[in-house]
């Protein structure tokens, strides 16, 4: 992804002037309806508590506007004569405020229907783009139309400018600057009719095409577009591509990103910083829970305060089934703004996501109660947004020369009792409240409003957030300790076999010492392994927990998605995991496509980022698939190429073949001198081709979802006529019948202990299938490809010593040895051997047995799981419900909303899950 | 691998003919005991002796089980076996008809005794099952059948001894969305009227019943009179508190007189219920996920012995995921509740005697206790271990029983394929 930062100076150096403002009379319009010369009077404000920015405020000031500008602004300034001068003694002004991210006033894209009988593979439109959801060349100023009732919405909550668009399309296109101004006619609203361009994860509503159909797809879509736009911009393209050439034109026009949800926040910060452009993002509210991973990223963030309502929790029963961390969410979020501002993150609010405006300024006042300054309050709704949509000097601000866009309120804003009295928009009046200056008649009435008023809001006790923020999350994330196992039964997985009575040393994350009697000068934490057993952690090679989304199936191949950008670490399936001693897994793409996704290699480290879950140095890999699911047998779809296993063949040859065509291309031009270059045009960048390429230079190798010998038999010969191997076949349940073919290939087999019979390829599967295998000489591992299986892969390794017979020493390797050669980390982990990551279990039992319960898992040295705390851990998750429960009960007492209980509906993903991302991320 | 007299795949075990003493082993009883050294002999498909003395009589085969284990067959409760065979390829389903009041619907005439998902069940020791539909609010009636059998008419044990009563839900979810999170749960509004429907159904079946010459017949109303006489249970399938209590007090004020409670995912807070009123449970075996995010990671491992210490008769439902093919993990299911807290011959207990009085059939079948039927194997250690679960022998009704399937059949010939290759 190097190619980027180059092709982002390419791209800085085109400076395109945007025609901003153009506020003034239409002095060159004529007039038919009088006299054409209008002397209009400057308006004074006197004796008003100007704020003309967060640093500066004027007592006793005065403020002088005309033709929607701001003309001067002081204390003690000469008021023109020709003035209207207002008095606005004890109010206070402040600039109005900006919304970066808003969709009133453009026609909503209607979803069509959604088709799943026959998925549609090419886009719809011509002369753009070869992908339906990049919508560069959309502007929302062609379905725009002001609505008079939003924008009265909108500055009843304190907005003057909105910058508005349509949220549709992955590339949505560019957005409108509006001013909100009634009275003005559409030349002196209209601020900017291209004024930023927008993104998203969510495809167009008005396109049934295919891909993508996961966030990953989303990603790689988007990192392909741009490289696209660098090539095209060169003049390479046979085509003509409108999209291109729009997104091209505007290229320096500031960017906005809806990410939608917690995680996709991070992945959009993710790729925005690969491509070295610098988008604003849009957040969750929930930021204060990745505090770890945004603070690495310099860009622009735009905030929702829509704060979860409080739940229903008048029924026990209902109540049960709300989760601590959204309990929590409900507690915490308020906080956000307070958490970011203490980590010196800057930010601008935005109040998309409010259900209504109105809830913007009570609830940005309880992020303020929470600790959030005024001052970044204020700055993050006037000068930040400003900032972002390139406006700063034009607005957000009470200077010379500004619109005269301004709020006059009753007391400062963020005062809980403040009301807004008027907005103003381009020098005009807009009431929002009238002042009631009359002297109230209920004597009593008045008193119990002062009292209720009086009353201040209760601040609750915030609860802790935990790594990851959800039961069984920790306080902090464990950290490598030196600790001596003792006197364990430790099976080494070497050549020294299964030690008895042997002490296991571990400092700062590695093996150091295994042997009897270890002296500890260390001081390192003793552990008794006493009628124990130590053992490697376990390895699942074939998994697809704690990742948003498994499969791409818009193509046949999708080998540009990498299950990297879509890593979720909140998956509570990390945690389950760990109670089935496991330490480390591949996490697989799906099996919908001959060609999937690259996988990723993780630890378990409960409570990291994405990031730092990553395996680090690890091999790469990428899926590979035959049989039913990629020929689509088991649902209703008869579109796609391959629809057959000799199509199935057909497409590994093209796309091997292309790569190879494509490397040559590259290797060539890359061969020649730095004058040669230039006066040749650079190949195309092609992620997918890449990637293949890669498979094609020894770089990343292949695991492959597998079932029938036939076509197991097919993949070894093709890859063999490109001079290749594949690393691995998974699930491999007929491997038994090729399994002397696969030896001599080079191929490993990661299989299922005993799965069959549920579907028509693995009619004979048989769990022999691993020893078999073995006997050949093919290395074997077990995996789960399941949430709930991968807890007790333990278990399914033993079942290799029931059926057929293997040794229990041989059988263990199953799950831990073997599955790290397969993946080419078994000089990292598998084994317990000095210098190797201190990934241990200690169990109650052998390992291999039924009544073995994983009692430590430990990472590099780390303890993520103890078996002997999980009460405990269970005692605090119910703890910490019953105090947020209360505070439920008492803000329900003190009159807030609720909503009824949100249920999380885990989904787990198998290779045959299919996720469509048809649903509004908003 | 060892197996007993090498019969081909799927022939039945002849009727027994000589008489059989098992020596030396450890005897699981099936009801809580334990035998070490002890002998079981049996005669005509009966068993005639039990004791850690060796008997006075003489036997015709002697088999030395010294340092092997002898077991109960195992006996797998609310399955779909012989009722499906492979779960992607709809022509080979038959387990749900349509409709919402089926009790007269029939499974026993759909188990295909000869599915090969059936034979791998016995070499891990489960040796009955019940063969029960899915589906609707009553899905059909089951039967139990001994898993070696030409045809259905042999397998039987006991035809239609209950049908299946899916509680309604309590609860009702809307708003699903996978990427706008989680979606919201509800007191279902439908819920009483979902139980009135239930209600109407067995007064209209009663009603029906007290006429003794009904014209015209119905089917559904006919089908009721074993459950009303006794002689059918009603396995309540419910998961929840409330579904469970209302579910029970429900058939209790209709007089029903043998009723199970089938699932039981969140069943904790029943169990005080369940055990006063003497209910018995088929819990849903472990190897399923805890319903929720919050929930102890070990809830469905710890559930059965959290029961049982409350005094519930716990036996174990076989459905799970692939329900079918993993139900020859049956043993391990079991295995996994000792090793969370049940004592090891409980274990064996959940499913041998009593899922035996759970299907009625405790007189004949569900421990090795004398004159009972002779429906027994050996293994090589203790069975509910995966690492030690090893046939040798397997008896059903005295029956020899073949421990060979399609799959070790494909195991041999493969494995010699491999040896033979290594060997040029």
């Amino acid at each position: 992804m190097n190619t980027m930062g180059a092709f982002n100076k390419f791209f800085t150096a085109i400076i395109i002037l945007i025609p901003f403002f153009v506020l003034s009379q239409k002095e060159y319009f004529p007039t038919n309806s009088g006299v054409k010369v209008v002397n209009e009077p400057y308006k004074a404000f006197v004796n008003a508590t100007i704020v003309v920015n967060s640093e500066k405020t004027i007592e006793n000031g005065t403020l002088i506007f005309r033709d929607g500008k701001i003309i001067d602004v002081g204390s003690g300034i000469k008021i023109p004569k020709n003035s209207i001068v207002i008095d606005k003694k004890d109010k206070f002004v402040y600039p109005s405020f900006i919304e970066t991210t808003s969709s009133m006033s453009v026609k909503e894209a209607k979803r069509l229907a959604y088709s799943t009988r026959s998925a549609m593979y090419g886009p719809t439109r011509e002369g753009f783009y070869w992908n339906d959801h990049i919508l560069s060349d959309y502007r929302a100023y062609l379905d725009y139309k002001y609505d008079t009732n939003k924008a009265k919405e909108l500055r009843a909550s304190g907005f003057g400018v909105v910058n508005t668009h349509r949220s549709n399309g992955i590339h949505s296109g560019t957005g409108i600057l509006l001013a909100l101004s009634d009275s003005s006619n559409e030349n002196q609203r209209v601020l900017s009719n291209n004024s930023t361009e927008f993104y998203s994860f969510t495809r167009n509503a008005l396109s049934n095409q295919s891909y993508p159909t996961s966030i990953m797809g989303s990603m790689a879509l988007i990192r392909q577009f741009f490289h696209d736009l660098e090539w095209y911009s060169k003049g390479q393209a046979k085509n003509k591509d409108y999209a291109i050439e729009a997104a091209i034109r505007n290229i320096s026009m500031p960017k906005i990103w809806n990410s939608g949800s917690n995680l996709n926040f991070l992945r959009a910060l993710k790729i925005s910083k690969e491509l070295d452009i610098p988008f604003a993002v849009v957040g969750s509210g929930l930021e204060y829970m990745d505090l770890n991973a945004i603070r690495q990223y310099k860009n622009k963030l735009i905030i929702p305060v829509n704060f979860p309502a409080a739940y229903d929790v008048s029924d026990p029963d209902l109540t049960k089934k709300i989760s601590l961390g959204s309990l929590r969410e409900w507690n915490q979020a308020p906080s956000n703004l307070y958490m970011l501002e203490k980590n010196n993150i800057q930010f601008s609010v935005t109040s998309s996501g409010l259900k209504k405006k109105s809830e913007l300024l009570p609830n940005l006042r309880k992020a303020i109660r929470r600790g959030l300054s005024t001052k970044l309050a204020l700055d993050a709704l006037t000068v930040n947004p400003a900032s972002i949509l390139k406006v700063k000097g034009v607005t957000g601000e009470l200077t010379k020369g500004s619109y005269a866009n301004f709020l006059v309120t009753s007391k400062p804003i963020f005062d809980d009792k403040s009301e807004i009295y008027e907005n103003w928009v381009l020098g005009e009046k807009h009431v929002v409240k009238k002042e009631n200056k009359e002297t109230p008649k209920n004597k009593v009435a008045v008193n119990d409003t002062i009292k209720k008023a009086d009353k201040k809001p209760k601040v609750i006790d915030f609860v802790p957030v935990t790594f990851p923020n959800k039961a069984y999350g920790n306080k902090s994330i464990p950290q490598s300790e030196n600790m001596i196992i003792r006197n364990a039964t430790v099976w080494t997985n070497e050549d020294e076999g299964i030690l008895q009575n042997t002490d296991v040393a571990v400092s700062n994350g590695v093996i150091v010492e295994i042997g009897q009697n270890l002296e500890n000068n260390n001081g390192s934490k003793e552990i008794d392994g006493t009628n124990k057993h130590l053992t490697a952690g376990v390895i699942d090679e074939h998994s697809h927990i704690a990742a948003s989304s498994i499969n791409e199936s818009g193509h046949n191949s999708s080998a540009e998605v990498t299950i990297a950008d879509v890593i979720n670490p909140n998956d509570i399936s990390i945690y389950r995991t760990l109670s089935g001693g496991v330490t480390t897994i591949q996490i697989l793409h799906g099996s919908a496509n001959p060609i999937g996704g690259q996988s990723a290699i993780v630890k378990l480290k409960w409570g990291e980022t994405a990031e730092n879950m990553l395996m680090k140095d690890a091999a790469k890999f990428i899926k590979f698939a035959l049989g039913e699911n990629v020929k689509q047998s088991n649902w209703s779809s008869y579109t796609r190429f391959p629809q057959s296993r000799m199509g199935v063949e057909q497409v590994y040859v093209d796309f091997f073949q292309r790569a190879k065509e494509y490397g040559e291309q590259w290797d060539k031009y890359n061969n020649l001198s730095k004058r040669a270059k230039s006066k040749i045009p650079k190949p195309r960048y092609d992620i997918e081709m890449e990637v293949v390429w890669e498979i094609l230079r020894g770089e990343r190798h292949i695991s492959c979802h597998s079932y029938v010998q036939s076509e197991i038999n097919m993949l070894m010969k093709v890859a063999e006529s490109f001079g290749i191997k594949i690393n691995t076949f998974t699930h491999i349940l007929e491997g038994y019948k090729v399994a002397t073919k696969m030896a001599k290939h080079g191929a490993g087999g990661s299989s299922f202990s005993d799965w069959w019979a549920y579907k028509y390829e693995v009619i004979d599967a048989i769990p022999y299938n691993g020893p078999i295998l073995t006997e050949a000489g093919v290395t074997v591992a077990y995996n789960s490809d399941n949430a709930e299986m991968i807890r007790r892969l333990n278990q399914e390794a033993a079942k290799a010593v029931k059926y057929g017979g293997l040794s229990e020493e041989e059988a263990w390797k199953y799950v831990t040895l073997n599955p790290a050669k397969l993946l080419r980390i078994d000089d990292k982990v598998g084994s317990i051997a000095i210098g190797k990551h201190a990934d241990l279990v200690i169990w109650s039992h052998n390992p291999l047995s039924i009544y073995a319960v994983a009692e430590k898992t430990i990472i590099e040295g780390a303890i993520f799981y103890d078996y002997s705390k999980l009460d405990e851990k269970i005692d605090q998750n119910e703890k910490e419900r019953e105090i947020i429960i209360t505070q439920l009960k008492e803000a329900k007492k003190s009159g807030a909303k609720t909503q009824p209980a949100p249920v999380i509906d885990k989904r787990y993903f198998e290779c045959e899950t299919i996720d469509i991302v048809n649903e509004n991320v908003q | 691998m060892f197996f007993g007299t090498s019969y081909s795949q799927q022939v039945p075990g002849k009727e027994q003919s000589e008489s059989i003493l098992i020596s030396n082993g450890t005897i699981h009883i099936g009801n809580g005991d334990l035998l070490e050294n002890a002998f079981v002999g049996f005669d005509k498909g009966k068993i005639n002796y039990v004791s850690t003395e060796q008997p006075d009589m003489d036997y015709e085969i002697n088999i030395d089980a010294a340092n092997k284990h002898i077991y109960p067959g195992f006996i797998a409760l609310n399955t779909s076996l012989g009722l499906g065979e492979i779960d992607a390829v709809r022509a080979t389903i038959d387990e749900d008809e349509i409709g919402d009041f089926l009790p007269h619907v029939r499974s026993i005439i759909a188990y295909n005794a000869e599915s090969k998902v059936v034979e791998t069940l016995r070499m891990n020791g489960v040796l009955l099952s019940q063969i029960a539909p899915n589906g609707g609010i009553i899905s059909g009636s089951s039967s139990v059948v001994q898993l070696d059998a030409w045809n259905w008419e042999d397998a039987v044990i006991r035809y239609d001894q209950g049908i299946h009563l899916n509680w309604p839900s309590p609860y009702s979810r809307s708003g699903y969305s996978y990427y706008r999170g989680p979606s919201v749960i509800k007191k279902s509004d439908k819920y009483e009227s979902n139980v009135e429907e239930i209600k109407n159904f067995f007064d209209s079946s009663k009603a029906y019943l007290n006429d003794p010459n009904p014209n015209p017949v119905s089917l559904p109303y006919k089908a009721m009179s074993s459950v009303f006489s006794g002689n059918a249970t009603v396995f309540l399938h419910a998961n929840n508190e409330k579904q469970i209590t209302d579910g029970v007090k429900f058939l209790q004020d209709q007089k029903i007189k043998n009723i199970v409670v089938v699932g039981g995912t969140n069943s904790l807070e029943a169990g005080d219920f369940l055990a006063d009123n003497n209910i018995k449970i088929a819990l849903e075996q472990p190897h399923n996920l805890p319903s929720m995010e919050d929930e102890d990671v070990k809830s469905r491992f710890r559930l059965a012995s959290q029961l049982i210490n409350k005094g519930v008769t716990v036996a174990v439902d076989a459905t799970g995921q692939m329900t079918r093919m993993n139900t020859r993990n049956l043993p391990f299911f079991a295995g996994s509740f000792a090793a969370y807290g049940v004592e090891k011959e409980k274990a064996v207990e959940t499913i041998t005697l009593n899922a035996a009085k759970v299907l009625g059939i405790e007189d004949n079948y569900g421990s090795i206790e004398v004159g009972k039927s002779a429906t027994l194997f050996i293994s090589h250690g203790d069975a509910l271990d995966m690492r030690t679960n090893n046939l040798s022998h397997a008896y059903i009704d005295g029956r020899e029983v073949s421990l060979e399937t399609n799959q070790t059949k494909l195991w041999q010939r493969y494995k010699k394929k491999v040896e033979e290759e290594k060997k040029q």
